[in-house]
C-alpha cells in the first residue's frame, strides 16, 4: 500500500488561461478573467460578470483535435483539454502496464447542451444526428469521453457534491491508490457555464453584479465561472524515477448538516473537514504556509469559512487568499482548478493575491493577501472547497523532498 | 487489507411490494406498462406534511428507505452517508429547466434549483439526522452505486467508519422516458415483465427505485450477508476479457466459478446486452444457479441496488424465489452469490456476497 500520493501532472483551463503556463502568468500579474459574457447567450448577459473561457465550442473542438461535427458538450471538451495536459506532463501511457483511473466531477453534466435542445428532444417531428447529444446529459458522460479519448479505462467514476465535487474526486482517487486498487489516477473536475446554473444562482440572489470581493466587508456575492482542473496522482512505486511536482498529504470530508444551501455561521462542517485533513497529513496548522480559501465572496460563505479558519488556526493565519476573483466560481471544477494553483504556489514559492479586497470584515481578525508574494518558501498549502448540501472538503498539498 | 463489510440493514422502495415487509418476492406485480413506477409508502411517519409537500418524490422515497434501513440495522446515526445516482433529482431539474425555457429566464424561484443538485438526497438525509460525518455522492451512469460501495468498503478498511449508510436512487419520469426512447433505450412493443427475459427485440423496460443499505465493519446477530467486493469493468473488450477479470476477482477471494452458488444477472430483455449474460450463464458459471431481477424493478442506472437487495435476501433466506429463478436450481446451500450487471453494455460490474 502506497502511503504517499505523488502529483506528477497538472492540467487546467479557465477564464485566466488555456493551460498551466497561461494560468500562472495571469495569477502572477493579477490579471482576472472575470468579464462580461461573450459566448453564452442569456438574458443576464449585461447584468453579471462571469469567468467565461474566451473560446467558442467550435474552437474547443478544434483544440481537442476532433472533427468539426463531433457531438459532445462544452463540459467534456474543457475536461479533455485539462486532463490531457496533465497526462502529457506526467508522461503516462495507457500501454505501460499500470492501472490508471479517471475520476472527474461535475455539477450539471451536459446541461449546457440539454437546455438548448430539450424541447427538440421532446418533439418527435424533429430529428437529426443531434439526438446523439441526449446521452451527453448524464454527469458520467464527460468522464467516459475523457477516458476514451486518452485511453485510460481501468476505472472511471464521477462525483457530484456541488461546489466541493472535484476536491472529493481528488480525495477518492488518492484513497483508491492507497488501497492498492489503482496505481495512478487522473483526478479533478469540469464544469461549463449554462443558463441553468446562471439562473439558479440568480434566484438565490448571491451573484455580485460587480467583480466579487471575497472576505471584504462590502462583498455582494460570487461571480460564476467555468473550467476544468486535473492532476495526475500516482503511488510511490508508479512515480519512481519521475519528477514529482508535489504531494497530496491530507484530505478531509464532512457535512455541515445545517441547511441545504447555506453554511452554518460557525463553519462547523468546514472545521471538521480541515481537522480530518490535518489528521491524515500529520501536519499542524502552524505548518501551513498558504491557505487557498473557498472564498466565494458571498456573505454567508466567507463568514462561515473565516470563522472556522480562525478557530482552526487559533486566530494566527498564514497568508490566505481566494483565487475566485481570477476564475470566477467554477463550481464542481473549482477544487481541481485550485489544486493546480496550490501546486503552482509550492513550485514557485508564491502566494497568489486575493483581488478586489478593500474593507476588513468586522467579524474576522485576518485580512487576505492582496499583492502577489514571492519572498517566502511555500511548503504546505491548505485548499478548501465547500458546497450546497453541506458538503465540505479540505485538501493539503505539500512540497516533495 | 481486507475490504469487506456486513450488510446489516436494507430497505428498498421499488415497483414491487418490497418496502417494510419480510416477504421476499413471493408476491410480485406483473405488468406490461412501458415503465415501472415505485409503489410509494405513506410518508407520514417519515416527514412532516409541510416538508413532504415541498420535497420531490425521489427525495421522499429515499428518506423513507434510508430511515427504514437504519431501523432495520438498529442504528440511529451512520458514520458516513454515501449515495449513488445517475440522474439526481430529475423532477426538480426538469421543472427548473422548463421554467427557464418557457419564461425566457424570468420569474424563477429557487426551490427547484436548490433541490435539483445531485447531492440533494445525501444532503437531506444528513440534515434530517444532523449527521456531520463523511458525505459523498457518486453520479457515474452504471457505476454510480458501485463507486458508492467501493468507497464504503475503503472507509471500513481505513477504520474511519463502523456503520455506513449507502444508497442507490434514480427516478423515471414521463419526459425523460420519451427523450431516452428516441435513442433506443426502451422497447417499442408492450412486454409483460415476466416475459422480458424471453424478448428478442432491442430496448428494455424503464424503471426506478430507492435502495438503501447499512454496511457494517463488525459482524452482527441479524446480518443479511457479507459484501466481499465490487469490481467495475468499463467497456470490456470481449467475453474473454470479462471472464479473465472475473477469474482474477474470484481468485483474490480464493474462489473459483464453481464456488458461486447463485449468479444474479442483470438481464433486461435487450437483445443488444443480454447475450453477455447468456454466455456467462452457459459457460463460465455453468455450474451455478441463475437468477435475474430487472424484470421486477425495470432498467435504470442504479438498478443494481435492487440487485444487491435481491442477492442479500437470497443468502439470508437461503431461497431463490420462483419469480427470479432462471431454469432449474443447481445449488444446495447458498454460500456465495455473485451479481453481474451491465448498463448499456459499457458499464459492467460484479459484486460478490457471501453468507456470514
Amino acid at each position: 500500500m502506497s502511503s504517499k500520493i505523488y502529483i506528477t501532472g497538472l492540467g487546467i483551463i479557465s477564464a485566466i488561461g488555456n493551460n498551466v503556463a497561461e494560468s500562472l502568468d495571469a495569477l502572477s500579474n493579477s490579471r482576472s478573467g472575470v468579464h462580461k459574457l461573450r459566448h453564452l447567450r442569456t438574458r443576464h448577459q449585461d447584468t453579471i460578470p462571469v469567468g467565461e473561457i474566451d473560446l467558442s465550442d467550435a474552437q474547443l473542438i478544434e483544440r481537442c483535435g476532433l472533427p468539426p461535427d463531433f457531438k459532445t458538450t462544452r463540459t467534456a471538451l474543457l475536461g479533455l483539454l485539462a486532463a490531457r495536459e496533465a497526462a502529457t506532463q506526467a508522461a503516462i501511457s495507457p500501454r505501460d502496464g499500470l492501472r490508471t483511473g479517471i475520476i472527474s466531477a461535475t455539477s450539471v453534466g451536459g446541461m449546457g447542451t440539454t437546455e438548448n435542445l430539450w424541447l427538440d428532444y421532446l418533439n418527435p417531428e424533429k430529428s437529426g444526428d443531434w439526438l446523439k447529444y441526449i446521452e451527453t446529459h448524464e454527469c458520467g458522460d464527460s468522464t467516459e469521453f475523457i477516458a476514451d479519448e486518452l485511453g485510460f479505462k481501468d476505472y472511471v467514476s464521477t462525483i457530484s457534491t456541488a461546489c466541493s465535487s472535484s476536491a472529493n474526486s481528488i480525495m477518492y482517487g488518492a484513497r483508491l491508490i492507497k488501497h492498492g486498487l489503482l496505481d495512478r489516477v487522473i483526478v479533478g473536475g469540469t464544469d461549463a457555464l449554462s443558463r441553468f446554473t446562471i439562473n439558479g444562482f440568480m434566484t438565490l440572489m448571491i451573484l455580485d453584479t460587480q467583480n466579487c470581493k471575497p472576505f471584504d466587508a462590502e462583498r455582494k456575492g460570487l461571480n460564476l465561472g467555468e473550467g476544468a482542473g486535473f492532476l495526475v496522482i500516482e503511488s510511490e512505486q508508479a512515480a519512481k524515477n519521475k519528477k514529482v511536482l508535489a504531494e497530496l498529504s491530507g484530505y478531509g470530508n464532512a457535512n455541515d448538516a445545517y441547511h441545504q444551501t447555506a453554511s452554518s455561521p460557525e463553519g462547523a462542517g468546514a472545521y471538521l473537514a480541515m481537522e480530518k485533513a490535518f489528521k491524515i497529513s500529520g501536519l499542524k496548522p502552524t505548518d501551513i504556509d498558504y491557505i487557498n480559501a473557498h472564498g466565494t465572496g458571498t456573505a454567508i460563505n466567507d463568514l462561515s469559512e473565516g470563522t472556522a479558519l480562525e478557530r482552526m488556526f487559533n486566530k494566527k493565519l498564514p497568508p490566505i487568499s481566494s483565487t475566485k476573483p481570477f476564475t470566477g466560481h467554477t463550481l464542481a471544477a473549482c477544487g481541481g482548478i485550485e489544486a493546480v494553483f496550490a501546486v503552482l504556489a509550492i513550485q514557485n514559492n508564491m502566494v497568489f493575491p486575493s483581488l478586489n479586497y478593500v474593507n476588513p470584515m468586522p467579524e474576522l481578525s485576518f485580512a487576505p493577501t492582496t499583492e502577489i508574494q514571492k519572498d517566502k518558501v511555500i511548503d504546505h498549502v491548505l485548499s478548501n472547497s465547500f458546497g450546497f448540501g453541506g458538503n465540505t472538503s479540505a485538501l493539503i498539498f505539500s512540497r516533495h523532498n | 487489507m481486507e475490504m469487506e463489510a456486513y450488510i446489516k440493514g436494507t430497505s428498498v422502495i421499488s415497483a414491487q411490494p418490497t418496502f417494510n415487509t419480510t416477504d421476499f418476492l413471493t408476491e410480485i406485480v406483473e405488468t406490461d406498462a412501458k415503465y415501472l413506477n415505485c409503489i410509494e409508502p405513506s410518508y407520514k411517519e417519515f416527514l412532516n406534511p409541510i416538508m413532504a409537500r415541498r420535497m420531490a418524490r425521489i427525495i421522499k422515497m429515499s428518506i423513507a428507505a434510508s430511515t427504514t434501513c437504519m431501523k432495520d440495522a438498529g442504528i440511529e446515526q451512520p458514520d458516513a452517508i454515501i449515495t449513488g445516482t445517475a440522474l439526481g433529482c430529475l423532477e426538480d431539474t426538469e421543472k427548473f429547466l422548463l421554467a427557464i425555457i418557457e419564461n425566457d429566464e424570468q420569474f424563477l424561484t429557487p426551490t427547484s434549483f436548490i433541490q435539483s443538485t445531485h447531492n440533494t438526497v445525501g444532503a437531506q438525509i444528513a440534515l434530517q439526522l444532523k449527521c456531520m460525518n463523511y458525505n459523498f455522492t457518486y453520479v457515474h451512469k452504471g457505476f454510480s452505486f458501485e463507486s458508492t460501495l467501493i468507497d464504503a468498503l475503503m472507509l471500513i478498511a481505513e477504520g474511519e467508519a463502523k456503520n455506513i449508510l449507502v444508497g442507490a436512487h434514480d427516478e423515471m419520469r414521463d419526459k425523460y422516458y420519451r427523450v431516452c426512447d428516441r435513442i433506443g433505450y426502451w422497447k417499442k412493443e408492450a412486454v409483460s415483465t415476466m416475459q422480458l427475459i424471453n424478448s428478442a427485440s432491442s430496448g428494455s423496460i424503464a424503471g426506478e427505485g430507492a435502495s438503501f443499505f447499512v454496511l457494517a465493519a463488525e459482524k452482527g446477530a441479524n446480518d443479511y450477508a457479507k459484501l466481499r467486493g465490487v469490481r467495475t469493468f468499463y467497456k470490456p473488450e470481449s467475453e474473454t476479457d470479462i471472464e479473465n477479470k472475473l477469474t482474477t476477482f474470484l481468485a483474490e477471494k480464493k474462489l473459483k466459478p464453481e464456488d458461486i452458488d447463485v449468479v444474479v444477472y442483470g438481464f433486461n430483455g435487450d437483445n443488444r446486452f443480454d447475450p453477455i449474460y447468456h454466455k456467462l450463464k452457459n459457460n463460465f458459471f455453468k455450474n451455478s444457479s441463475s437468477a435475474y431481477f430487472k424484470h421486477l424493478c425495470g432498467e435504470y442506472q442504479t438498478a443494481a441496488g435492487f440487485g444487491m437487495w435481491t442477492a442479500a435476501n437470497i443468502i439470508k433466506t437461503q431461497t431463490v424465489p420462483a419469480a427470479i429463478l432462471i431454469d432449474q436450481a443447481k445449488h444446495k446451500a447458498i454460500k456465495n452469490v455473485l451479481i453481474y450487471n451491465t448498463f448499456l453494455g459499457t458499464d459492467h460490474s460484479a459484486y460478490l456476497l457471501s453468507a456470514c
